[in-house]
């Protein structure tokens, strides 16, 4: 989980910082009174952050939005299972697929104004949308992964005597979990996205509700603040399945090339 | 008194037909009207060129394919779809990469719901047959082709078929190891004995290797000759007998050659 690997890799971050030092100087000095409260310095986002951490405001919102992110991940996951099912029989596959292409398309935002009429605003309503962002990238990756299993796994397991039932749980599903958990990151990152959105519009807490709040009086760091938090909790997220896959699986990289 | 010797595989009268695709194209006959007998404990090679249909022949007697005329019998029974009485070793291996060594030898008889301090014992010793004891918790993509198929092998041979069958199996190696590989076999039989049918284009490994060697025709596949190898496993390289074999196998080879340049 090193980001950077030594000393030299700190190199990496010269332009970084020198932008961050340009920023610093020109809220201060160059901006006017107004300006700089639309764009406040550096320092005083992290002062914002401070304030923000111990009043315990910060993690309540991420304890919030990360509840709703991983509860609609439980639902999703049902698109583990279907897409299993439709990746190993064609007319299952057949008539699922006409309704996946017409719903996928469909940006899990534009969904926004009609939930909020069916679930109204809260929890119910942000889950709807994030599970929307996990369903379908989790869904096409099984289905796809199921499709391209090299056949002889299949049928070296068929002639050592296994069966249906048998030949799903043990090769299907072993052989396409790399690529399912490739699904399960990309919905993550999707679904992060989504409800950030969500909680725009139609949350009375979380990530998305905070920079939202934050706008109606004002406080451009907290907005920043926030911002900075829901980059740094999707790049967390997404580091934390690669490291496992890695950890769990260290032949599956061996299966992809 | 007769005593009635129960072959381990009969192929009758088997012919293979893959319809046009959708209408395109034309139907293929792969194989026509085979018929063979394999006893038991026999090392039967099947030869012939690329496309006359012998992995064919090896995946409907696996029960992967259904045959569109003829039966097949294994120990008696007939075939009608895979089974661990008919295990194969595949020429790309097709070892299960999420399992150890140890897991992929022991996958049969965890099907087959063995005990586990069976599965143990006996993944232990077909381990040690393949002399593969020392990377027994290593996965696949850590070891070298050869020994990747001599997983392949002991994970077959652990579910105790009554016929090993065995698809090009060294095709993929280099030359060094493919010799070793041969020998490595006939050691392999030398302590386990078994019946398998293998599947190869090449002569010298059908020569090595077999009891029998059945040399097929060009497209449809037909049964060209049966020839018993003088010493089978014993063929010492370049006597007499042995290039006196090869020379016959030859030549029923390149007469199919010169049929298809012909045709």
């Amino acid at each position: 989980m090193l980001f950077f690997h030594s000393v030299k890799q700190l190199r990496r971050l010269i332009l970084l910082l020198i932008l961050l030092a340009g920023w610093e100087f020109a809220s201060r000095y160059i901006l006017d009174k107004t300006q700089a409260t639309l764009l406040p310095p550096p320092s005083g986002v992290l002062n914002g952050a401070i304030e923000l951490g111990f009043s315990g405001e910060l993690w309540k919102h991420i304890r919030d939005s990360l509840a709703r992110e991983f509860i609609a991940f439980c639902y999703a996951s049902v698109a583990i299972p279907l897409g299993i099912v439709m990746g190993c029989f064609k007319w299952v596959n057949e008539q699922v697929d006409p309704i996946i292409e017409i719903l996928r398309p469909i940006p899990p935002i534009a969904w926004i104004p009609l939930s909020i009429l069916w679930f109204g605003v809260g929890n119910t309503q942000n889950q709807f949308i994030i599970f929307l962002g996990i369903f379908f990238p989790i869904l096409l990756n099984t289905i796809d992964a199921v499709k391209n299993i090299e056949p002889n796994l299949i049928r070296a397991a068929r002639c050592l005597g296994a069966r249906g039932w048998k030949v799903i749980t043990r090769v299907v599903l072993r052989a396409a979990l790399p690529q399912i958990v490739t699904g399960i990151r990309i919905g993550l990152g999707v679904g992060w996205m989504a409800l950030v959105a969500a909680e725009l519009v139609g949350a009375n807490s979380g990530l998305g509700f905070l920079i939202n709040d934050a706008r109606t009086v004002l406080r451009t760091d907290y907005i920043l603040d926030g911002m900075l938090a829901i980059g740094l909790i999707g790049l967390t997220l997404d580091r934390l399945i690669r490291y496992a896959a890695k950890k769990f699986m260290p032949w599956s990289r061996a299966l992809n090339a | 008194m007769v005593i009635k010797l129960m072959s381990a595989l009969k192929v009758e009268h088997l012919s293979k037909i893959y319809p046009a695709l959708n209408g395109q194209g034309q139907a293929v006959q792969a194989l026509e009207d085979v018929s063979l007998e394999v006893n038991k404990n026999e090392f039967v090679s099947i030869l012939g060129h690329s496309g006359c249909g012998k992995t064919t022949l090896l995946n409907l007697i696996a029960g992967f394919e259904v045959p569109t005329a003829g039966r097949i019998e294994c120990a008696g029974k007939e075939v009608r779809e895979p089974g661990a009485d008919r295990s194969m070793v595949f020429q790309d291996y097709a070892l299960f990469p999420w399992l150890t060594v140890r897991d992929n030898i022991a996958f049969g008889l965890s099907i087959k719901g063995v005990d586990s301090a069976t599965i143990k014992k006996d993944v232990e010793h077909f381990a040690a047959l393949v002399g593969l004891s020392a990377f027994i918790e290593s996965y696949p993509h850590q070891l070298s082709g050869g020994m990747r198929q001599r997983v392949s092998i002991a994970r077959a041979l652990a579910v105790d078929p009554t016929v090993l069958l065995m698809d090009e199996p060294f095709a993929a190696l280099d030359a060094q190891n493919r010799s070793m590989m041969q020998k490595e076999m006939i050691r392999i039989l030398a302590e386990e004995s078994k019946t398998v049918v293998l599947v190869t284009h090449s002569i010298e490994e059908s020569i090595n290797l077999s009891d029998v060697i059945i040399v097929m025709t060009r497209r449809p596949g037909r049964v060209k000759k049966v020839i018993r190898v003088p010493e089978p496993r014993r063929m010492v390289e370049d006597t007499p007998s042995y290039l006196e074999v090869r020379k016959q196998i030859r030549d029923l080879i390149s007469d199919e050659h010169d049929l298809s340049e012909v045709s």
